[in-house]
């Protein structure tokens, strides 16, 4: 492959580099950290804001963006906290149920950004609004659950040796994430993405079906995140309406981090499994060091985000000049 | 060259403010009829009190953070990071107040100097580095809010001292403080927009950034400028939440303030993508917001649930803005019609 | 020339109106499988509403489309490109982002249960290339070829689409000479495969170059359908503008008849400049403008010359060589400094760096002299209508009333209020690139009375277009570009053919 075909290959590049770095760093300053349970944890413990991520990237190839995906997390959480815990009903018809709403609020949010052509970041934003007061409005208060289908799926677990192993929702979310990027290099709607986002006009000369892939797009970012306040119903036990509030920052600082373009047409959902693993292990570090607080994780992504964006910017620089000669 | 058969845009200043009057109106008009306590005003210990000044006080956040917006909007871009920004001047301001004995006088200036420089580095971002505004603010957003956690060590910070108090719950002339403030804000942004050449640059650079450099426009300058302003605005705004509960709160101060801002200015009739402002639809946006908010409040709404109906507001605020949507609600008279 | 080859689409009595304009007026168009057709008109004229009615981007009002033999009715573009027809747009509408391979494949990647055969995909699309005589690396990221070479791409993706009529719409205004010569030879060969190709276009040049056929609208009717061989330039000329063969060579005469008065015209030297140049955009070159001096600048498209008005004026500033003006040195590194120094730019893309579009007419004609006092000193209410009202009389601007947004403007009209902007500002040297490009023939009559005008004030004015007779009828001096380099200078009695023989000869 000539140079020029590789280059969009450079920010996945720098992306696990700056993996590396952080992981190998934090190896050394904290006894420990190099071991098959942090790994592990790093999936575990992240689950839901991957599950998240994933389907942010597919929004931002497609060169929207959703905002709403924290409070979708948090009212899928208690809506199914509400229903397990107070009305009885069995987790598996809640699951499918909250994961069919997910799908119906995204595809909602896609019509309206489709059809009447109201910016994504507008439509979004009054979801996010839109779902954490519905979210307060089922209940308040956090909502704990207890029936023995969640017990039984908390307690599965695939073994790694020593006490490292990944619990099921570890597993869905690379199920999730194998499923995602497959799709993206191997589908015509996985590609569809990819050109809607790098220029939508051209795509619909193109004969391309523009319109149902960009509704498609928000719908499945919905089901995402359904998917993913379903995962934090198992990791925490619980549903609560005012969980997930930053997590579609988080999302998307990680879908920038592993080298997607916020314009759109541009990124791999393989960076954003690295950019997760990357807040993940900051987020860990902090942990192993027990004197730094937790706001210096949001310091540090600010920091790696405007690091990234530069790097895409100095790359996308050279490239331009290339071009000229 | 306009497509045939376009509608001739730039209404008047007065045709704009249609649509969020109207609005503002209709919400008076229901609490007329469902809740008159709305309206009750009373003067007690000369001070002016009832459910219309309480809207005012509380708007009076969003009315700032909306002034500043409104000029960042109109340049084409967007700022993310004001809710960050209120609640790191509200840190500075407790920690200068209670650490130093520096009066009020000299500590606001500070606070809203920070505010100013943040802001300047979000607009250098922006035009040095060629940043989408988006992004760079969300920079800001995300590390900012870590950033006054630092300030104030993850604890809440209280004081007690009286002119930082006054400021966010304070009268003057009957009546609050903050409504004083806001009036001054805008002000000042009235004469610094209309009453120098700087409104003409920002509108100009929002609709044709190229053509405006061209003609020797400080374009570069303008985006920095607002930029800045919009920082000054979360800062003040900042000062005025921590005054309200004289404590500054950093991990919940600010939430969720920079969707109001925008809020108030898409409703007040400022486009997203850039152009033509109005201040006074942004105040309004912000008053017809508040006015909501309080209404389903006094309706029993518990406060949670209230950005539920808000946002159904402003997106149909922006379905009627849009041109698809009129064309759509159109076709569908006329097939009833019709019928 | 062979036998007639058989008729491939007809279209008759095409009418289509917007709200407020009559766009197609009951034209007919005949297109043969292995001809080159070019369709032309000047702006307005309708050529590209109907090639949107051909490939299904917006149905006609009136009038039926015959495609081999059959009646069709195309009711969106992928329509079109199933029945045989598909069009290339001068905005190349591809994906720059996605690699060449996928643009070429995309909406029919192959498959094996859903899943996309990526081998086989780049081979179809290195085979497609093939057919225009292409050897590309497909893996490459479309943006990051050139222009030509994405036209080339889109072409191959028609291709590979079985295409059977090809329509051009614009081709050549990005490219260079070699480029246009590459593309020709890719044409040629496809008419002899026997493909029906339709080319819109302005250059004259062209149009004798490649087409056998071509077709003339003239503000949405036709003018006829004409032979090349058989149509003299001049002809060709006139039924375009819709004015009669003499009137036009009658306007050749002006050069001649003024050419006294304008040699002898010019006052001392305003601008000079020496060895100037950009990296990557312009070789170091000599161009001075005296005072009371109209100069031109001319060259084929890609041969520099707005990139040497943006290199004057401080866009894209110089990196090589020295500017005087007034006889002192400058260094011009943006457009405030050129304005200060007394510059002014009309740019050729009134859309993208011109209008403002809603503002209104009154604030982007005081636009620059605003900037130029800076924001404090605003100008006041009366002064600004004063100078706006002045313009509005001056340049005969048609416009309802100064506070309509100037995007409501016909083309003519804007590109007068951005005169307006200019002039406003009292320069002493205004470049004025494409002035009169888009714009009715009445309005270029005005503006090249303007440029008259302003050169009898004093101004000097550097005059850049494409169109050779306007341009020589217009300057009293021309300078010659070339791969972005000057190659000679014009001056005393010269036509459009020395200008044209000028630019043809090998570089010394």
């Amino acid at each position: 492959m000539s140079l020029p075909a590789r280059r969009k290959f450079i920010p996945l590049l720098a992306t696990a580099l700056a993996l590396a770095a952080l992981f190998t760093t934090a190896s050394l300053l904290y006894p420990g950290f190099c071991s098959r349970l942090v790994v592990a944890n790093l999936f575990a413990d992240n689950a839901a804001l991957g599950i998240s991520a994933v389907g942010m990237t597919y929004v931002i190839i497609s060169g929207g963006i959703d905002l709403s995906v924290g409070s979708v997390v948090a009212a899928t959480s208690i809506v199914a906290a509400t229903l397990i815990g107070r009305h009885g009903w069995h987790p598996v018809p809640v699951i499918a149920l909250s994961l069919l709403l997910g799908l119906l609020f995204g595809l909602g949010q896609g019509l309206l950004i489709q059809r009447f052509e109201l910016p994504a970041f507008l439509v979004t934003l009054g979801g996010m609004f839109f779902a954490r007061g519905l979210a307060f409005a089922v209940t308040p208060e956090s909502a704990g659950i207890n029936h023995p289908f969640y017990d039984w799926v908390q307690a599965l677990r695939l073994p790694l040796g020593g006490r490292a192993g990944l619990p099921a929702t570890a597993l869905l979310f690379l199920a999730v994430f194998v499923v995602a990027a497959a799709a993206s290099h191997l589908t015509s709607f996985g590609r569809n993405v990819y050109a809607l986002g790098g220029g939508a006009d051209s795509a619909r000369l193109m004969g391309l079906p523009v319109a149902a892939t960009r509704v498609a797009v928000y719908g499945l970012n919905g089901f995402a995140s359904a998917l993913a306040g379903v995962v934090a119903t198992f990791y925490t036990g619980s549903g609560n309406p005012a969980m997930g509030a930053g997590l579609e920052l988080d999302a998307i600082a990680a879908v920038v981090i592993g080298g997607a373009l916020l314009t759109g047409g541009v990124g791999f959902v393989e960076g954003t499994l690295l950019g997760v693993l990357i807040f993940g292990t900051i987020q860990s570090a902090l942990v192993f060091d027990g004197r730094l607080n937790s706001w210096w994780l949001r310091i540090a992504i600010g920091l790696l985000l405007l690091l990234f964006i530069l790097l895409q910017k100095w790359i996308s620089g050279r490239a331009g000049a290339a071009r000229a000669e | 060259m306009s497509e045939p058969g376009q509608k001739p845009r730039g209404a008047s200043v007065g045709a704009r403010l249609r649509w969020p009057a109207l609005s503002l109106a209709a919400l008076l008009l229901f609490n007329w009829f469902f809740s008159p306590t709305f309206f009750h005003l009373e003067i007690k210990g000369g001070y002016l009190y009832g459910t219309i000044v309480d809207v005012l006080n509380q708007g009076s956040k969003a009315m700032l953070l909306s002034l500043g917006m409104t000029l960042v909007i109109a340049t084409g871009g967007v700022d993310l990071s004001v809710g960050s920004v209120m609640a790191i001047a509200g840190a500075a301001g407790a920690l200068l107040v209670t650490r130093t004995h520096l009066p009020f006088g000299v500590i606001a200036p500070i606070c809203l100097g920070a505010g100013g420089a943040l802001g300047v580095a979000n607009g250098l971002l922006i035009t040095a580095l060629r940043m989408q505004p988006i992004i760079a603010t969300l920079i800001l957003m995300v590390a900012g809010r870590g950033l006054a956690m630092l300030l104030t060590g993850g604890q809440i910070i209280t004081f007690e001292q009286p002119s930082f108090v006054f400021f966010g719950n304070g009268h003057f002339l009957g009546l609050p403080f903050t409504t004083t403030v806001v009036a001054l804000a805008f002000a000042l942004t009235l004469w610094l927009t209309r009453g120098t050449a700087l409104g003409l640059f920002l509108e100009a650079t929002g609709d044709n950034e190229t053509a405006s450099r061209f003609c020797g426009a400080p374009t570069a300058f303008i985006k920095t400028l607002v930029y800045g302003f919009s920082g000054v605005c979360a800062a003040t705004a900042g000062l005025i939440a921590t005054a309200n509960i004289k404590a500054a709160d950093s991990s919940r101060a600010g939430e969720m303030m920079e969707l109001d801002a925008i809020f108030a200015v898409i409703v007040g009739g400022t486009a997203l993508t850039g152009g033509r402002f109005t201040l006074a639809g942004s105040i309004l946006g912000a008053l017809l917001i508040q006015t909501l908010t309080t209404t389903l409040y006094n309706l029993g709404l518990p406060p949670a649930i209230a950005p539920a109906p808000k946002a159904v507001v402003v997106v149909a605020a922006c379905l009627l803005q849009s041109a698809k949507f009129r064309e759509w609600t159109r076709g569908l008279v006329g097939r009833k019609a019709a019928a | 020339m062979n036998e007639s080859p058989r008729e491939l689409l007809r279209a008759r009595g095409i009418e289509k109106s917007f709200p407020g304009a009559r766009a197609l007026d009951g034209v007919d168009l005949t297109l043969r499988a292995g001809e080159i057709h070019a369709l032309m008109g000047e702006n307005g004229a309708g050529k590209s509403t109907l090639i949107k009615i051909l490939t299904g981007v917006y149905p006609p009002d009136g009038g039926v489309i015959e495609f081999a033999g059959q009646p069709i009715s195309p009711r969106s573009p992928r329509g079109a490109e199933e029945l045989g027809l598909s069009t290339v747009y001068q905005e190349i509408n591809l994906i720059p982002t996605l690699s060449i391979a996928e643009n070429i494949m995309l909406g029919r990647q192959p498959k094996r249960f859903g899943v996309i055969q990526w081998p086989a995909l780049r081979r179809q699309a290195a085979r497609a290339l093939e057919r225009l005589g292409l050897q590309l690396d497909v893996k490459r990221e479309l943006g990051s070829v050139s222009i030509a070479l994405q036209q080339m791409v889109a072409i191959a993706r028609a291709l590979d689409l079985q295409v059977k009529l090809l329509i051009l719409d614009e081709p050549t205004s990005s490219l260079d000479e070699q480029e246009c010569a590459a593309l020709f030879a890719v044409l040629k060969r496809l008419r002899g495969e026997g493909l029906a190709i339709l080319f819109v276009t302005h250059f004259l040049d062209q149009v004798y170059a490649v087409a056998d056929r071509i077709t003339v609208l003239r503000n949405g009717a036709l003018v006829g359908e004409y032979e090349t061989a058989r149509l003299p330039r001049l002809e060709l000329i006139g039924k375009m503008l819709g004015r009669p063969v003499e009137a036009v060579s009658a306007a050749r005469k002006r050069p001649d008849a003024v050419a006294g008065e304008r040699g002898t015209a010019a006052g001392p030297t305003f601008l000079e400049a020496t060895g100037l140049g950009r990296r990557g955009a312009i070789h170091p070159l000599d161009l001075a403008v005296g005072t009371g001096e109209v100069v031109g600048l001319a060259g084929l498209l890609g041969s520099g010359r707005t990139e040497t008005a943006r290199m004057l004026f401080g866009i894209d500033p110089a990196d090589a060589g020295q500017t005087r003006v007034d006889g002192r040195t400058v260094r011009l590194r943006s457009p405030r400094e050129a304005i200060r120094h007394g510059f002014g730019f009309c740019s050729e893309d009134r859309k993208t760096e011109g209008i403002a579009p809603n503002l209104s007419v009154r604030e982007n004609i005081i636009l620059a002299a605003q900037a130029s006092r800076g924001p404090w000193r605003r100008l006041g209410r009366t002064e600004q209508m004063q100078i706006v009202e002045h313009y509005i009389r001056a340049l005969n601007i048609k416009t309802p009333s100064p506070e309509t947004p100037i995007r409501n403007l016909s083309g003519g009209n804007q590109q007068k209020a951005l005169l307006a902007r200019w002039l406003a500002l009292q320069p002493r040297l205004i470049i004025l690139d494409e002035p009169t490009r888009g714009i009715d023939v009445g309005a270029k009559a005005d503006v090249e009375r303007l440029v008259d005008s302003l050169r009898e004030r004093g101004l000097a004015v550097l005059f850049i277009s494409s169109e050779l007779e306007e341009l020589t009828r217009v300057s009293g001096r021309v300078i010659v570009l070339r791969d972005r380099r000057k190659v000679g200078e014009l001056t005393g009695d010269f036509d459009e053919n020395r200008v044209m023989r000028m630019i043809a000869q090998p570089h010394e």
